[in-house]
């Protein structure tokens, strides 16, 4: 019994001291309620973003979110957040029908909420005051401007989720930004189909100067179906997305750029947006993009060093 | 301390007293694990907003989810198996109800009677392997978990190229068997107690807390339902002895294949109304819905005092299991203790409601 009850005050007394300290220093609080996961790559960067945000303003910031991708758990955190009356909150949108009644709810309570990440469709309908993201089509747009801007007038956007709305918006954006002849290559996840399936392509159409990917796992095997070719460094590859093997090319010059969202700010600039808000009133409007950010081969290097420091 | 009239020293006819009994009952320990993390969180999470009626029916909604599968997951253990498809199960049956409703426009009505007619199905195949086969019903389960993620998985892919099904929300309300699992009940005495100043409202009048989640009824009514199974029936006794000895069953003629089966039926069918319950009220579904519960199902039917190796547990205990794991869950998010550590709390704090759980449990059962 009495180990036990030791163990018991212990554990209180752990939590106690933790509690008591998040209570001190400045009384603004803010939470952030995201679908992501401090363990996945992605979102650890983002929540790098929030903490260094909490403390270059000074205030108490809570990080949650569902241990699974959950999105009924993640209602019931916004539910729970709400019940704590926090000063504001951050939320990521990606199932606007499981989580606007929360959301909604929370708006209709008085706390100003910023959303980040997913939601620039419905943020507006919530009530939700600013999002801070990257738009997938204007994303777009800027790689095909880009890739225009390097002499490129037809190219292939290579699409390994056809159906997918957000992938199937970035080859419009592209394809718009180029300006020029922009061909959706349909493809599936399979890397040898789509090495071969771009090795097919440049056989009925070599005259095509760029390539777009949507993501690593699709630029990975277009630059060895380039390499293959002997086309590498003639014929221009850009990708959504970093990875680490994507970085290595830009910095050796064999990829033209990669698009980045930038997702440190998404986790920085709300808690920015709501402490200057909770002080004085002040609040930017509508969409604030993220992205798209370019890692090029003059930055690479650079970008490889915040990397490891869970910057980018 | 008992008076006897008959049988003088026969143990058999001793007349407990109340307190005695209570005492004895497996789910003694998870009541007082329950009490201790309340207790708890009124000391650290005071004036957070935990125990305001918005953040205490939130952590009884995550609660009584958690609680519909454990009381299952419960009944199951007591009748000596494991159900480890439960969580894919949860997904599967969201599909199930969203396909036909959004894409080829079936009534609500039909796609959860669907459901229903799948969840038995599986059930009964996931029963039959195992007693047919003999193999431990974790290995067969274990399969299922599985299949039935890959179904859902490949199934939504294939019909909706997506992922995520939206759009049940308009179809819930103008049906009369969906009001059954979505939403909210009590909205007028929510809104009483908020006119009254008793619960905080919203600036619009409208209360934070602004009905009782029906999660909550199906919690309950699942609870009583079991607990009466158990104690009070014929069938509850067949249970019991199929966990507890299967062979001594066999020969008193409890027909064990058919109530391990049933059994299996009713864990798949408790996943489905935790998917309606979940699926309905939020209005998507989603192939990712349900992941881990399984485990989550076991744990709380173990806090509440059920045996691995069956015979032995009853349901509300399962149901203050699931108590204990809802409060803790969400008691520490109002703790504010950074996510980065959040599951070594969460470890910790369950180790100690089931540390203190098992002290009153030996205590209770040393002292017949």
């Amino acid at each position: 019994m009495r180990s036990i009850a030791k163990l018991a005050a212990v554990g209180l007394l752990a939590t106690g001291v933790l509690g008591s300290a998040a209570m001190a220093g400045e009384d603004i609080r803010i939470v952030v309620v995201s679908h992501g996961q401090a363990s996945d790559p992605f979102w650890s960067v983002v929540k790098n973003g929030v903490d260094s945000a909490q403390k270059d303003m000074g205030v108490n910031v809570e990080y949650r979110a569902p241990e699974t991708f959950d999105m009924v758990k993640m209602s019931q955190l916004i539910d729970a957040a709400v019940a704590s009356a926090p000063d504001g909150l951050v939320v990521s949108i990606p199932d606007a029908d499981a989580l606007g009644p929360s959301i909604s709810n929370a708006v209709k309570a008085g706390i100003p909420v910023v959303s980040m990440n997913s939601g620039s469709d419905v943020y507006e309908k919530l009530g939700v005051r600013v999002h801070v993201g990257q738009t997938e089509f204007e994303a777009g747009l800027g790689g095909g401007k880009r890739m225009a801007a390097a002499g490129v007038k037809k190219a292939i956007c290579v699409n390994q989720e056809v159906g997918n709305v957000a992938l199937d918006l970035r080859c419009e954006g592209f394809a718009q930004g180029l300006g020029g002849d922009v061909k959706v290559l349909a493809v599936s996840m399979d890397p040898t189909e789509i090495a071969n399936a771009i090795k097919a392509h440049f056989a009925a159409a070599p005259d095509t100067e760029g390539v777009l990917t949507l993501g690593p796992s699709a630029a990975e095997p277009a630059m060895q179906a380039l390499e293959d070719l002997g086309l590498l460094g003639s014929v221009k590859l850009a990708t959504f997305d970093l990875s680490p093997a994507v970085l290595t090319a830009l910095e050796a010059g064999k990829m033209l750029f990669a698009i980045d969202q930038q997702q440190y700010l998404q986790g920085y600039l709300p808690v920015v947006f709501l402490t200057l808000n909770a002080k004085y009133g002040l609040m930017p409007a509508g969409v604030v993009m993220t992205g798209p950010g370019f890692v090029t081969p003059e930055n690479a290097a650079q970008v490889i060093e915040l990397s490891k420091q869970g910057i980018r | 301390m008992a008076t006897t009239t008959v049988g003088q020293g026969d143990e058999r006819l001793k007349q407990a007293s109340m307190l005695r009994r209570l005492m004895g009952r497996p789910e003694l320990g998870a009541v007082g694990g329950a009490i201790l993390v309340l207790i708890f969180f009124a000391i650290v999470a005071r004036g957070t907003g935990l125990f305001s009626a918005m953040g205490i029916l939130n952590f009884l909604e995550v609660s009584a989810q958690l609680g519909i599968i454990a009381v299952a997951a419960a009944m199951l253990m007591i009748g000596g198996e494991f159900d480890l498809s439960v969580g894919s199960m949860i997904g599967f049956a969201g599909i199930v109800i969203a396909i036909p409703a959004v894409e080829w426009g079936w009534p609500l009505w039909l796609t959860i009677l669907l459901a229903f007619a799948v969840a038995l199905a599986v059930g009964w195949i996931n029963g039959t392997i195992v007693v047919r086969t003999g193999l431990p019903s974790f290995i067969v389960t274990l399969g299922g978990l599985f299949i039935l993620r890959g179904l859902t998985i490949g199934l939504t892919r294939l019909i909706t190229g997506r992922t995520q099904i939206p759009g049940l929300r308009p179809l819930v309300e103008n049906d009369w068997l969906a009001g059954l699992f979505a939403g909210k009940v009590g909205y007028g005495f929510m809104q009483w107690l908020g006119d009254l100043g008793i619960i905080a409202t919203r600036p619009d009048g409208v209360p934070l807390a602004s009905g009782i989640s029906m999660s909550i009824i199906w919690w309950l009514v699942i609870t009583v339902v079991a607990t009466w199974v158990l104690l009070r029936t014929r069938l509850g006794n067949w249970i019991f002895a199929c966990g507890g000895d299967p062979n001594a069953a066999r020969n008193v003629g409890v027909p064990v294949a058919r109530v391990k089966i049933g059994l299996f039926m009713f864990t798949a069918v408790a996943a489905t109304i935790f998917a309606l319950v979940q699926t309905l009220s939020v209005g998507s579904a989603d192939v990712l819905r349900g992941q881990l519960k399984e485990f989550e199902a076991i744990i709380a039917a173990v806090i509440g005092g059920c045996l691995l190796t069956g015979g032995y547990g009853s349901a509300v205990g399962a149901t203050f299991g699931a108590l204990i794991f809802g409060t803790v869950q969400m008691g520490i998010f109002y703790t504010g203790v950074n996510t980065d550590w959040f599951k070594v709390f969460l470890g910790v704090m369950m180790l100690i409601a089931v540390l203190f759980n098992n002290y009153v449990r030996r205590k209770a059962t040393e002292g017949r």
